[in-house]
């Protein structure tokens, strides 16, 4: 019944428009943009995981890079030490176990606390990866990092394929169904009962205790799915990126990732695909524009919480209940 | 149903709940009157395992559970509001009701289909919701009620967790006097009609005469006098204390 509702709702639609929409990018996008929306499709899949902790359980992570990296790396290590299975059917999967092993562990460490501490936490635990990567250097390659292969993707081989038109083919569109599913498991996960007892845990977790649901432990479920949906971003994203080094355990990428779901607007639940997909946009053209870019993301981010506390979608969702309620009410 | 034995609550060095003891019986409704600052939150506080006794023991169905965690005692059947609401704010009242049956059904695990999709619980919601009078403002969020209806919404989540044992932590304050004896009706009724036993805290005399079985007075940490309401009330050291009459 309530499913039935759902797809009958104009928002569906646009949704099914969008998707559409982006079955024809690589059409249109010459392929310097295409693969840089790709990395931004990536990085939507991980804010779509940040988001569950940031806005339905109230965690702020500042550690989420070390879990993405834990997808990214699970694939470079799969290419260096099983290269017979480095197939994409299998490195998604693995990549997964992986973050599901690695955020099991950091969510039983973390979710002991919350607000600050939680954060503080989840910062001193990701450092943790950081470090591992970069003096493990026999097994992970240092800071020089491990060099992305092309997998075999449903049987077919891709070695000799130039990555572009690796990245502007097949691989493309793989993404985007990998990226339509998570947003729509995503979307069932913050509306089901369980969404909604992460949201009570939320708002008030003196009552949720006394209503009769296990508080810790499902901060725990939240912090292990945030980082299964991270770790999957990671893996797609190393196929784009080509390389993967200790950079992305590191805490500035992590400060990245809440930029860009502050930057799109945590309290929308879309907020954080259009934040992740603008920051990449965002940096490139800072980076280009000025050595001192990072002043300029600095001063982006200063105007954006002064200016449009609850980001793009939250200001422009904002907008249209304005516009809607003065035309109808005449007043307020 | 309920056995509380010599219960001993200190903070620092102040002792709150001073070996207390008292049994409820099954299907007994039963209310809890003393002077501010006698211990009755505390004691709620106790039995519900929101907080810990310093020492005492607490039988609930022939199980001890002084020391076990609130979410086993909702599971066996012990539930309870709170004197100053505690509602989940960015939720609407429909949904606070609603997460409240999900954790008794044992549905919040599940966590694909959209909640709209469990239409019984949904429509039991809004009955729970219908029963206690609320039921139009189930869209709203809780900031924006009454602080009346906070109350009696804060009351039907209690409700909803179909327990064996309610707690009611003053149920009645904040609502318009005019409304409370309709509020108690409603609770009363409901309560009967499951078949719970219910201790209600209550300040008015006139409420804990019309629906309570049994009162128990609670001073400095004590339960002092435990008996029907009539005659509990002619009693001089209850007078004195809930009254400052002195014979």
């Amino acid at each position: 019944m309530g499913l039935k509702d759902f797809l009958l709702r104009p928002k569906f639609f646009v949704y099914l428009g969008i998707f559409i929409l982006l079955m024809f990018m690589p059409k249109v996008l010459p392929i310097y943009h295409l693969m840089l929306f790709e990395s931004g499709i990536t990085f939507a899949i991980m804010a779509l995981g940040f988001n569950l902790l940031l806005r339905d359980t109230g965690l702020l992570s500042f550690g989420h890079g070390a879990l993405f990296a834990v997808g990214a790396y699970a694939v470079g290590m799969m290419g260096e030490y099983f290269p017979e299975l480095y197939r994409i059917e299998i490195l998604i999967p693995v990549a997964l176990l992986a973050s599901f092993v690695v955020s099991t562990i950091f969510g039983f460490i973390c979710v002991r606390h919350t607000r600050v501490f939680f954060s503080i936490l989840a910062l001193a635990v990701s450092m943790v990866i950081y470090a591992l990567l970069v003096k493990l250097y026999d097994i992970t390659g240092g800071s020089d990092g491990i060099h992305i292969e092309l997998p075999m993707m449903f049987g077919k081989s891709y070695e000799g394929v130039k990555r572009f038109e690796f990245l502007s083919g097949a691989y493309y569109y793989v993404l985007i169904c990998v990226f339509a599913a998570s947003t729509i498991i995503m979307l069932g996960i913050v509306n089901s009962p369980f969404g909604k007892a992460l949201q009570s845990i939320r708002d008030n977790e003196v009552r949720a205790e006394m209503i009769g649901i296990r508080i810790r432990r499902y901060r725990l479920y939240a912090f292990i799915l945030s980082g299964l949906f991270t770790g999957l971003g990671g893996a797609m994203w190393s196929f784009v990126n080509g390389h993967v080094t200790p950079e992305i355990a590191e805490w500035v990428f992590s400060g990245e990732i809440v930029y860009m779901t502050l930057l799109g607007g945590f309290m929308v639940f879309e907020g954080p695909i259009i934040g992740a997909i603008l920051f990449t946009y965002l940096k490139l053209y800072a980076v280009s524009f000025t050595q001192y870019w990072m002043f300029l993301i600095g001063a982006t981010l200063i105007i954006l919480v002064l200016l449009l506390p609850e980001g793009i979608a939250g200001g422009f969702v904002k907008l249209v209940t304005k516009m809607r309620r003065t035309p109808s009410t005449g007043v307020s | 149903m309920l056995k509380v034995r010599e219960l001993i609550k200190d903070f620092g060095k102040v002792r709150i709940i001073n070996s207390a003891a008292f049994e409820v019986n099954v299907d007994e409704i039963i209310s809890l009157v003393g002077p501010n600052g006698a211990g009755k939150t505390t004691l709620v506080n106790l039995i519900s395992g929101h907080i810990l006794p310093s020492s005492g023991r607490i039988e609930f169905l022939g199980h001890d559970i002084t020391f076990t965690s609130p979410y086993r005692r909702i599971k066996m059947g012990v539930a309870r509001n709170f004197q100053i609401t505690n509602l989940f704010a960015d939720s609407s009242v429909l949904d606070n009701v609603r997460i409240c049956l999900f954790s008794v059904y044992g549905k919040i695990k599940k966590g694909f289909l959209p909640a709209n999709h469990y239409g019984a619980i949904t429509q039991e919601a809004v009955d729970i919701l219908d029963m206690f009078g609320i039921s139009d403002k189930k869209d709203l969020l809780p900031p924006s009620l009454s602080e009346g209806d906070k109350k009696i919404l804060d009351t039907s989540m209690a409700f909803a967790l179909k327990s064996k044992f309610l707690l009611l932590d003053e149920p009645t304050s904040g609502v318009a006097t005019g409304d409370k004896f309709k509020v108690m009706d409603t609770i009363i009724s409901a309560v009967k009609k499951e078949k719970m036993a219910c201790m209600i805290i209550e300040h008015d005399m006139d409420i804990v005469a019309d629906y309570t079985d049994r009162v128990l007075v609670l001073a400095e940490g004590q339960i002092i006098a435990d008996g029907r309401p009539k005659e509990i009330m002619e009693q001089d050291n209850v007078k004195e204390i809930l009254f400052g009459v002195t014979t």
